[in-house]
């Protein structure tokens, strides 16, 4: 393994088993809070290990859990993941020298916190820093689901204050995205739209329309218009 | 949930990843849409945030979640480790729920 042995694979490593050891939390609540909702431990599982972006998940579940349509979880959830396509850009040169095949592999790590990391390294380390923090950021997140899915089947999520897990969890996610003036706006017409339409819509519709928040984006900006935003979940 | 659901959103998710990654390889993505698909996780998150906080159904309403909430973003303004956030948040409203 040639890798471990090239200059910073120790701090690479190190780094990716710290936000590891961060995925394994979130992804314990993402299990408990997806069986919570009515998911099956197996269903919980797989959706970790095909989705693999932890707000689109979580999303999917607080508006399903909540007795929105299946087609407002699945808009939310689409919507939410679409900043990979983004990710995606920047990641192409680093995967683009492998094989085919291994391409196809490295797309599904395409996510904010291996694009930080590798964003963060000098040229000659990014292609080692995204291939040694995927498979770990992978196994940390799916490991982490499948305890909480566990631990969930036997628990009742209210009694432990845990239907409060989603908002906090949110909380923990967004605070990254405040950092610019256009993401402080976009959140407030998100956070106030979702609760004024309540009475009015649908159950689901109305975070549908809090999407629209992301217009603002549509004048230029002087801030940094593109940035990676890393919130210790996938 | 629904099989369905779960192995569409995972072909979905996998979709735009892999149209970043591998499908539009060297072109470039319109400035403006890139900033707005970076808005939406504010948008949304905030919009999520709200309504499992202050609403039940179609009713609005504050209560033991508010405070569950208030302390969460107090934790993540003072930059505590997210595992705090998340136990503080929880555990608060778990107390008051205890207690009222």
């Amino acid at each position: 393994m040639h890798y471990f042995r090239a200059p910073g694979a120790r701090r690479i490593v190190s780094a990716s088993l710290m936000v590891g050891v961060a995925f394994v939390i979130f992804g314990t609540s993402f299990g408990v809070l997806s069986v919570a909702a009515g998911a099956s431990i197996a269903q919980t599982c797989v959706m970790s290990l095909f989705v693999f972006t932890g707000a689109s998940q979580m999303s999917a579940v607080s508006v399903l859990a909540s007795g929105g349509s299946v087609a407002s979880a699945f808009g939310g959830a689409v919507l939410l993941a679409g900043r990979n396509a983004v990710y995606g850009l920047a990641m192409a040169p680093v995967i683009r020298e492998s094989s085919f095949v291994t391409r196809l592999v490295g797309a599904q790590w395409v996510i904010d916190e291996t694009t930080a990391l590798t964003s963060a390294e000098p040229q000659e380390n990014k292609r080692m820093t995204f291939w040694v923090s995927a498979p770990i950021l992978y196994a940390s997140w799916n490991i982490g689901t499948l305890i909480g899915a566990l631990v969930g089947s036997n628990i009742n999520p209210s009694d432990f204050g845990l239907d409060v897990a989603f908002p906090v969890m949110f909380t923990a996610m967004l605070a990254p995205h405040l950092a610019t003036k256009t993401g402080r706006k976009a959140a407030l017409f998100g956070g106030i739209t979702t609760v004024v339409l309540a009475p009015f819509m649908p159950i689901g519709l109305p975070i549908l329309v809090a999407s629209l928040g992301m217009l603002f984006g549509l004048k230029p900006t002087t801030e940094a218009p593109v940035d990676v935003k890393t919130d210790g979940a996938p | 949930m629904s099989w369905g659901f779960v192995l569409a959103l995972g072909a979905a998710a996998y979709f735009i990843k892999l149209f970043g990654t591998v499908i539009i390889g060297q072109r470039e993505m319109p400035l403006a849409l890139q900033r707005c698909l970076f808005l939406i996780p504010a948008a949304l998150l905030a919009g999520l945030i709200t309504k499992d906080t202050f609403t039940t159904g179609h009713h609005i309403g504050v209560d033991a979640r508010a405070a569950g909430l208030v302390v969460a973003v107090l934790a993540t303004w003072r930059k505590a480790p997210f595992w705090l956030v998340i136990l503080g948040g929880v555990g608060t409203t778990a107390i008051i729920r205890l207690f009222v």
